[in-house]
């Protein structure tokens, strides 16, 4: 008995420790720095504070969030509206090549996203190979000018966060019961209205688990609207990263991550609402 | 006519995820140095990155910073695992909650903090730094990925061992870390991939001395367009191909 309680102590204490002294006791002090005054750039002064909180509402920070979530939201739509029948397609398909279909998106899903944002770089830039195609096809007679533009920040976007998009929407449709939807054709509904009716409902957890994954990391992924933006994007995560790194005004940051821990947590609990409400499981 | 419409739309969507990387691995191969044009095959991108020690350096640490964190998230997300599994304990609902809630966590949330972290108890960043955060952002994935394994387990084996005299430790060790294994070995691999890929949160708590090859790509990328930098990436990309094989095969003996 004793042996049983050692074990399951060490286990216990072990992921306990470590999740306390790397992830709460952090966290808090991000809570506790954003309520700090910086007078000068570098130096932090434990007074009491809640300004950091209130420069929020300045209009150069307000245009910030505006854009940060003006591109999240887009973002999120496109890979909803590319990914949504493509993963219903490969949830269908059944033939041979069915894993090797899949394994093709799990690929992308596991390769450095700032990489596939270099790779990025080489299609769309100025003497880059778009541009390339679209004037030897005579389409264009000048190259097009996509680099440090918003397309190119969105573009960038959509091609990394895609496949988090498709595989748990594709996780389940693939678990859809086709019952469901026999019956509903049987009962005299037609293809448009099985679908509203009957497989979106059903698969609303995914398409939830999937705009989770792609909404919040467009939020964060600095280097990517710097390296296809340029200095003219300004997302969240750069903001973040400036007050860290450039004007070194630790509170102002700490108090913008703090937002944006905020905005975690709202995403979540509508995630958990709606897996609640259809009894879907967590993916 | 609808099958052609499904087959055109679905091969779309694979040529706009492979073609950016499958052009980029050509050029990686292209004597070029500038142009976009084709000027005869070439393996002296691959040669430069060779002889580029401060590279090689760089490519060194972050092999060996996601052998170390890869290993030490596994040996503790599993056995974060086998607690959810096995036992009942007070605060488990929130230690799970946790492990889940930081899977989700912005990457540049968990760097800061981290970063804050490490200023307010004096630690130098740099290896050891690096380590611990990497070692905390790969907990979660290893100990999910676990989990999700053993749902499917019969919880009677584990009683059988018991009632035939093992020890708790003896039917962890024996009966359920066998059955585990190959989601522990997916879990290390897919933490030594964050690990090897991450650049938001090591940016933060990494130091000028010791240099990781995600960040040394984020540099020369900001640059521009460079064959070095193409045939650096054709490698990490195979890198990633590889493991991610190897992952499938160890997936597809679970069925």
């Amino acid at each position: 008995m004793t042996e049983k309680n050692r074990f399951k102590t060490f286990s216990i204490t072990l992921i306990s420790v470590w999740l306390i002294l790397l992830v709460l006791v952090p966290t808090l002090m991000v809570l506790a720095v954003s309520l700090m005054t910086s007078n000068t750039p570098g130096e932090i002064s434990p007074v009491f504070t809640l300004n950091n909180y209130k420069a929020i509402r300045d209009p150069l920070f307000l245009q910030v969030l505006a854009d940060s979530f003006e591109m999240a939201f887009v973002t999120t739509a496109l890979c909803l509206l590319i990914g949504y029948p493509f993963a219903y397609n490969l949830s269908k398909y059944r033939g041979k090549f069915k894993s090797l279909l899949l394994v093709l998106i799990i690929i992308p899903f596991w390769t450095s996203s700032l990489i596939r944002t270099y790779a990025i770089i080489i299609i769309i830039k100025t003497n880059g190979v778009l541009n390339g195609a679209l004037m030897a096809l005579g389409i264009i007679d000048e190259p097009l000018r996509l680099m440090y533009t918003e397309t190119a920040v969105l573009v960038g976007m959509v091609y990394s966060l895609l496949p988090f998009m498709i595989l748990p929407l594709y996780a389940v449709l693939e678990k859809l019961d086709g019952k469901l939807i026999e019956a509903a054709k049987d009962l005299g509904a037609g293809r448009m209205r099985t679908f509203w009716h009957v497989v979106l409902p059903l698969s609303m957890p995914g398409v939830i688990a999937g705009s989770m994954l792609v909404f919040l990391p467009t939020l964060c992924l600095f280097y990517i609207s710097d390296v296809l933006g340029g200095a003219k994007s300004l997302l969240i995560g750069n903001f973040i990263r400036n007050q860290f790194l450039l004007t070194r005004n630790w509170p102002m940051g700490a108090a913008a991550s703090m937002i944006l821990t905020v905005i975690m947590f709202v995403i979540i609990y509508i995630y958990y609402r709606s897996t609640k409400k259809t009894g879907g499981e967590a993916i | 006519m609808m099958r052609t419409l499904k087959i055109g739309y679905s091969s779309l969507v694979y040529a706009f995820l492979y073609v950016p990387i499958f052009v980029l691995i050509v050029y990686s191969f292209n004597a070029s140095k500038f142009g976009t044009t084709w000027q005869g095959f070439t393996l002296k991108w691959y040669q430069n990155l060779l002889e580029n020690t401060s590279l090689m350096t760089a490519a060194g640490n972050s092999v060996l910073v996601a052998t170390l964190s890869a290993t030490c998230a596994t040996i503790i997300g599993s056995l974060a695992a086998v607690a959810f599994y096995r036992y009942t304990f007070k605060g488990k609902k929130v230690i799970m909650s946790l492990v889940y809630i930081l899977m989700m966590a912005p990457d540049i949330v968990m760097g800061i903090s981290l970063l804050i972290l490490f200023v307010t108890i004096h630690m130098e960043p740099g290896f050891i730094t690096l380590l611990l955060s990497h070692i905390t952002f790969n907990i979660p994935f290893v100990a999910v990925t676990v989990m999700s394994r053993m749902k499917g387990f019969d919880k009677n084996l584990f009683d059988a061992a018991g009632d035939l005299g093992a020890t708790e430790f003896q039917t962890v060790r024996h009966v359920l870390f066998p059955m585990m294994l190959p989601a522990v070995v997916a879990g290390w691999l897919l933490a030594f991939t964050l690990s090897m890929d991450d650049v938001i949160i090591s940016f933060f708590v990494t130091g000028p001395d010791f240099e990781i090859l995600p960040l040394r790509i984020y540099s020369m990328v900001r640059l521009g367009v460079k064959p070095e930098v193409n045939a650096l990436c054709t490698i990490m990309f195979t890198l990633s191909l590889v493991i991610v094989m190897i992952s499938q095969i160890l997936n597809r003996e679970k069925k």
